[in-house]
């Protein structure tokens, strides 16, 4: 028996890269999923994102696990089309217990004509949108009264600095990952008393389409100082988007019911160095 | 289905009894053989729990080789490193292998700061930060062939400064230098290294009459429930205080492929303690 049996996760960013790995760990442990994408391209970013697509192969993979999966195409940065989202989930699958902010994006390497536009877009996708993530699957778990886990997904940059150039993709990046630890502090004083768990992960560069890609490869290249925020410790250029699924797995478990408030890096000692 | 450490060897100090043993059982159910040390023995300074005995080490054995899997347990001193060396090497001898390290070992005492003893400070420094070295610097060259894994038990009182406990806090903060340096200086070769924070564990290191007192200063009959009824006010999450399970569950983590890069952290399992 899967040590998520029964259970129901909330997961944004889910057509691809970390966020389908979470879905397919997750469902492998007995989850069902409500799963998330935008699916659609920011004009401040400029590597191929999410596709309608993608989220299908998503749904494919958590059903061929013999799992329920509901998916829907929103934008983490509107909160009503988020609620609406987590509502058509849990009235399809019938409760919410696990809710994982993964949905992120990167503006570095992008042209910036206008950077307070690539500092918006940036800051509402991955920090403001934790902040509805939460907010509009909370409540339900609250009234559920059974407790439950959530884990923000924030960066090696939510915990350092390192590679900052000035520039609003890079800056709005690390503000966002670093409000994001804020974020879980507060949510995790908020519902302790409910039993609801709430942890960060900082994952160092994994190997998913918001790392490799042609635009963020060109621009380490041309910015060897930047280059420093993907140097790991350990021997691995980049991690796998498993090694944050599985670390979540054991956040949201049991085996993890008295960790909370935690930041817990998966970063191949990128933050120690 | 293969346990999530199969054919690995653990070499844990301190595995007698409570945290210790719970950490040798729950590894040795996930496939792992182990590497058992413990004093076994009094400490002069540490008056308010009574120490481990033969016989705890014993049943810890009994626990293990019910599982299984194969033990190799010395009682020796974390504070004598040659002791503790010929222990690690006569069981990587007999048991083929080393791949984790658990640095669990330790001691606690509450005094106020100005009452304690020159002797009572280095009593708690030469165990809970000299001994955890010592631990780490022993097993170290059984690793760096093949990588492996360190998990060093510190505390809550490692993250945040706690009264009446400065040679323990002091100790707690110190493993954390051991811990971040290993990491950087071995994470070449593959070689975790780890800490975990834990809150009050329900052992007999904080179920005793001079800790439950301490959080019921004017009751002349301090008792467990007491004590659990103000103990849980320090935590967010409405526990007084975690099991041991809890925190060989978290190292079980670390120790596993799943948490391959994962090195140089501080874990707590606190139920929110160090962000209150």
């Amino acid at each position: 028996m899967g040590k998520l049996e029964g259970k129901v996760a909330f997961i944004t960013g889910a057509a691809r890269g970390q966020g389908r790995s979470h879905a397919i760990r997750l469902a492998r442990e007995g989850a069902d999923v409500i799963a998330v994408d935008l699916c659609a391209q920011m004009e401040t970013i400029a590597y191929p994102m999410a596709t309608p697509e993608d989220l299908a192969q998503t749904a494919e993979e958590v059903e061929a696990l013999d799992r329920r999966i509901v998916t829907r195409q929103a934008d983490v940065r509107d909160a009503a089309a988020l609620q609406t989202a987590l509502d058509d989930g849990v009235a399809e699958l019938g409760r919410v217990d696990i809710v994982l902010a993964n949905a992120g994006i990167s503006a570095a390497g992008t042209p910036e004509p206008d950077p307070l536009r690539t500092w918006d877009d940036v800051i509402g996708v991955n920090l403001t949108g934790v902040w509805h993530t939460v907010h509009v699957a909370a409540p339900r778990m609250i009234e559920q009264g059974q407790g439950g886990s959530i884990v923000l997904t924030s960066s090696t940059q939510g915990l350092t600095g390192r590679g900052g150039d000035g520039s609003g993709a890079v800056t709005a990046y690390a503000a966002a990952k670093h409000g994001v630890v804020g974020l879980m502090r507060s949510f995790a004083h908020w519902l302790a008393p409910h039993s609801i768990r709430v942890n960060s992960v900082h994952p160092t560069g994994a190997a998913t389409p918001m790392v490799e890609n042609e635009v963020l490869k060109n621009w380490l290249a041309a910015n060897e100082e930047s280059a420093g925020m993907l140097a790991n410790l350990m021997p691995v250029e980049l991690i796998e988007a498993v090694d944050i699924s599985n670390a979540i797995a054991w956040l949201v478990s049991d085996e993890g019911r008295y960790v909370t408030g935690v930041t817990l890096p998966v970063d191949a000692g990128f933050t120690v160095r | 289905m293969a346990g999530r450490v199969e054919g690995k060897v653990a070499f844990i100090t301190g595995a007698a009894r409570s945290q210790g043993r719970s950490h040798a059982v729950r590894l040795a159910q996930e496939g792992a053989d182990v590497i058992a040390v413990d004093l076994c023995g009094p400490v002069e300074s540490i008056q308010m729990y009574p120490p481990a005995t033969a016989e705890d080490l014993a049943e810890t054995v009994r626990q293990v080789e019910e599982l299984d899997r194969r033990i190799v347990a010395t009682q020796a001193d974390v504070r004598d490193s040659a002791a503790l060396k010929t222990a690690v090497d006569e069981g990587v001898a007999q048991l083929g292998r080393l791949d984790i390290v658990l640095a669990n070992a330790g001691v606690f005492e509450i005094q106020p700061s100005l009452e304690l003893t020159d002797e009572a400070w280095r009593e708690m420094i030469d165990i809970n930060l000299t001994g955890v070295w010592n631990t780490c610097k022993v097993a170290l060259p059984h690793l760096v062939d093949n990588g492996g894994s360190i998990v060093i038990t510190s505390s809550t009182a490692g993250l945040k400064g706690t009264p009446n406990t400065i040679h323990y806090t002091a100790a707690k903060h110190g493993v954390i230098g051991v811990m971040r340096t290993l990491a950087n200086e071995f994470g070449k070769q593959s070689i975790r290294v780890n800490s975990v924070h834990p809150t009050g564990v329900d052992t007999v290191m904080i179920q005793n009459p001079k800790t439950w007192g301490l959080f019921t200063p004017d009751d002349p009959e301090p008792n467990r429930e007491k004590f659990a009824e103000l103990f849980e006010t320090l935590h967010p999450l409405p526990v007084p205080y975690v099991d041991p399970v809890d925190i060989s569950n978290a190292i079980l983590f670390l120790v596993s492929d799943e948490a391959r890069y994962i090195t140089g952290v501080t874990l707590p399992v606190d139920a929110g303690y160090t962000i209150r």
